[in-house]
């Protein structure tokens, strides 16, 4: 069979997702700790090292936002529902009966629909939920000050909740990785930024594509 | 060689730069700067301004302690009128009391679940009162000259006032081995800046002995080490009293809520310590809702026990031979006394945990029990309440005499020389000691009694621990029950508290994505 090699991850995204996946390794470790379901390192070093890294977290957020708008690589993760259908029928079926992926990836399409979904999720509705909530953990003191929000319940229960699901995509996230054309290309685009593609079997007509020119590779 | 520089910024973007951002996370989180060092002038270094054996007034020969006044009135002019509106002179104040208005409260109105009230018991309990003589209700209140100057100022620890006899030191005539007559001119001459010990012959001492009431005030304050209080300790700064109960024209900064009402002429750690004191944001944060004494003291009674529980039901008991007696617990504190009842003592004892705000009520001679255990004061606060702090407190429990007709304590004579004079301690008898304890507060009593439980609540300030042996994060932060907080339950407590609701479905979440994956990976296997 014949591959064509392809550059999908840019240097800064293979940074970003790794910096990120560590962080978030880190920010459940210690928060699991701190919520008094691990004892690894004691809670004042879970708490004062989850301080640390929702900082660092919301640099690189920050950051990676900059990036995003500046490379227009934030196309990506622009939610669409265009072959969301055959993507979710592919994992549901197609893939038992080694049928072909029905989208394919490409440096600025580089996520299917279900991704798109996902991610769009993740990063608009989960992180800053976790972010806003964090904050008030970290900064909110007093009861009716500078609102009255009768304590930190709320913020504390939709940030465990939060924390729960963010480890449930991250245990979906990695298996999906397997997915790709072998077990382990997905894994090693994210390492190298080179995906190995079965070739000829482009279909670009139903594509959200946009045309910009890659100047960041 | 295009592919090895490629696979050279792979590992830098992938590993190398992730790794370090890590590594820079973690270090700086842990960094933990050193709370500042303070440099405070304390009153009880300062060196005294004049010599006071130079002086002829107190050269000449006292017999009587109201001349030694007169003396040191002569130049501490309108001294006088400054302790004589003192709580330590009256032993009254007014405060408004929710629910109760402008009431007068202070030693002389309050009950207390102790000996119940000090009237009535003068020869004993006004030993502790800074005059001469208060042995009724006749005595002048307005003659500065009964005003005993020397029981704060003596620095040669050889003056003391007589037990039994109402505030007075021994008299030729009084004096035996244990209390002398004291040595006036001597005394006279070496007057300061009170001591530990000056004031701790009554602080340390309330209730009838070493440490019963407090439990953070005893004799071993004295003489101590930083161990048991870093303030006080001979090896540490050997602070006095005066050091932090700053004073001012005879007013004593600083509230004893057994006895206090107000959020006023307080004393706070922040004073020396400022509000940031540990130079760390996490543990300065703690700073809005946890009071400093919280963490820093875990344990209070570090030396002797403290007596915890008074239960007077079972006093009066006597042996064979109808004479009353003592019975002692393994640590040779009394467990039994005919004359006061059953006492449990502890010591090293884990504080209680309440939210106060310096707001307090009392139980004022006239108030019927609405609640048992009686409240024998109340501390203010909640969670909600922005100036309410988490404070470790000291809970006194007693069982005391009340009359089931009028639903009001009793206050008892306990007190007197002789037998025969109807004091509970020479007569062991509840009837007369209740009747004339009565009356001398001027109550109503309807001749029946029995016996109700009490609660008095004491905050703790003193034996401040080392550094090393100040709460940590999890003595707290637990889901054990054990936790200090494990009874504090108005608000969120992180690593104590969660929702059963979001946690089991968060583990549910988890193990349904878990399941997926697996039979979604066998399913392609197969």
């Amino acid at each position: 069979m014949e591959y064509k090699k392809q550059y999908l991850y840019l240097k800064f995204e293979r940074f970003w997702h790794w910096a990120q996946m560590l962080l978030v390794l880190l920010l459940a470790l210690t928060g699991f700790e701190i919520h008094g379901n691990l004892t690894l390192i004691g809670f004042e070093n879970a708490v004062r090292i989850h301080n640390a890294a929702a900082w660092t977290f919301m640099g690189l957020a920050v950051v990676s936002i900059f990036w995003m708008i500046v490379s227009g690589q934030y196309i990506n993760f622009i939610p669409t529902t265009k072959k969301l259908k055959e993507q979710v029928r592919y994992y549901t079926s197609g893939i038992f009966k080694g049928m072909p992926h029905p989208t394919h990836k490409e440096l600025y399409n580089k996520l299917n629909p279900l991704q798109r979904l996902t991610y769009a999720g993740l990063l608009f509705l989960i992180f800053p939920v976790q972010i806003i909530t964090g904050l008030a953990y970290m900064y909110f003191r007093y009861p009716q000050n500078p609102v009255d929000a009768d304590g930190l319940m709320v913020a504390v229960l939709l940030h465990t909740l939060g924390s729960f699901l963010v480890v449930a995509f991250v245990i979906v996230h990695v298996y999906m990785t397997t997915t790709g054309n072998t077990i382990t290309s997905n894994l090693k685009a994210m390492i190298s930024g080179y995906e190995r593609e079965a070739a000829g079997k482009k279909d670009d007509a139903d594509h959200p594509k946009e045309e910009v020119n890659d100047q960041t590779k | 060689m295009k592919s090895l520089l490629e696979k050279i910024i792979s590992f830098l973007v992938v590993i190398v730069l992730p790794v370090l951002v890590i590594y820079f996370t973690i270090h700086f989180g842990l960094k933990r700067n050193d709370p500042p060092k303070r440099e405070i002038e304390l009153r009880s270094q300062q060196q005294p301004k004049v010599d006071h054996s130079e002086f002829a007034i107190l050269q000449q020969n006292f017999t009587d302690p109201r001349k030694v006044t007169e003396a040191c009135l002569s130049c501490h002019n309108k001294r006088d009128d400054e302790l004589m509106i003192s709580t330590h002179w009256l032993w009254e104040r007014e405060v408004e009391l929710p629910g109760k208005g402008l009431v007068k409260i202070g030693k002389k109105h309050i009950n207390n679940n102790f000996c119940t009230g000090p009237l009535g018991n003068n020869g004993s309990c006004m030993r502790c009162h800074i005059g001469y003589g208060w042995e009724d209700h006749n005595f002048d209140f307005n003659n500065p000259n009964n005003i005993d100057c020397l029981v704060c100022h003596d620095k040669t620890d050889t003056y003391f006032k007589q037990k039994g006899m109402a505030g007075w030191p021994a008299t030729p005539a009084t004096a035996n081995e244990e209390f002398k007559v004291p040595d006036y001119n001597y005394v006279a001459q070496n007057v300061g800046h009170p001591d530990r010990s000056n004031c701790g012959v009554c602080h340390f001492y309330g209730g009838g002995g070493n440490n019963v009431k407090h439990g953070d005030l005893e004799e071993a304050l004295n003489n101590t080490t930083r161990k048991v209080d870093v303030h006080m300790g001979v090896d540490g700064p050997d602070m006095t009293c005066v050091d932090c109960h700053i004073t001012e024209r005879h007013n004593i900064k600083g509230r004893s809520y057994s006895v206090s009402a107000s959020n006023d002429n307080r004393i706070s750690c922040e004073n020396c310590h400022t509000s940031r004191p540990h130079n760390d944001k996490i543990l300065d944060f703690h700073y809005n809702k946890i009071a400093c004494q919280t963490c820093h003291i875990p344990v209070y009674a570090k030396v002797n026990g403290t007596v915890m529980y008074w239960d007077w039901s079972k006093a009066g008991l006597k042996d064979a031979d109808g004479n009353g007696y003592k019975e002692y617990d393994a640590d040779h504190n009394y467990s039994y006394l005919s004359i006061k009842g059953r006492f449990v003592y502890d010591d090293h004892v884990k504080p209680d945990y309440l939210w106060f705000n310096g707001l307090a009520n009392h139980n004022i001679m006239d108030d019927s029990i609405t609640h048992v255990p009686v409240q024998i004061n109340t501390l203010y606060g909640d969670y909600r309440d922005p100036n309410a702090k988490i404070w470790p407190v000291k809970i006194h429990r007693g069982k005391q005499a009340y009359d089931p007709v009028t639903g009001k304590l009793l206050t008892m004579k306990l007190f007197a020389h002789n037998k025969g004079e109807g004091a509970f301690w020479e007569d062991l008898d509840w009837e007369t000691a209740i009747k004339l304890g009565m009356e001398t507060y001027g109550r109503e009593w309807s001749g029946k009694y029995d016996f109700v439980e009490t609660e008095v609540y004491w905050p703790l300030n003193h034996m401040v621990s080392v550094k090393e042996e100040t709460l940590s994060c999890t003595d707290c932060h637990t889901r054990s029950p054990k936790g200090r907080l494990a009874k504090l339950n108005d608000f969120y407590l992180p690593g104590r508290d969660y929702s059963k609701a979001v946690d089991y479905s968060g583990f549910a979440v988890i193990i349904i994505a878990l399941l997926g994956v697996i039979i979604h990976a066998i399913k392609r296997m197969f």
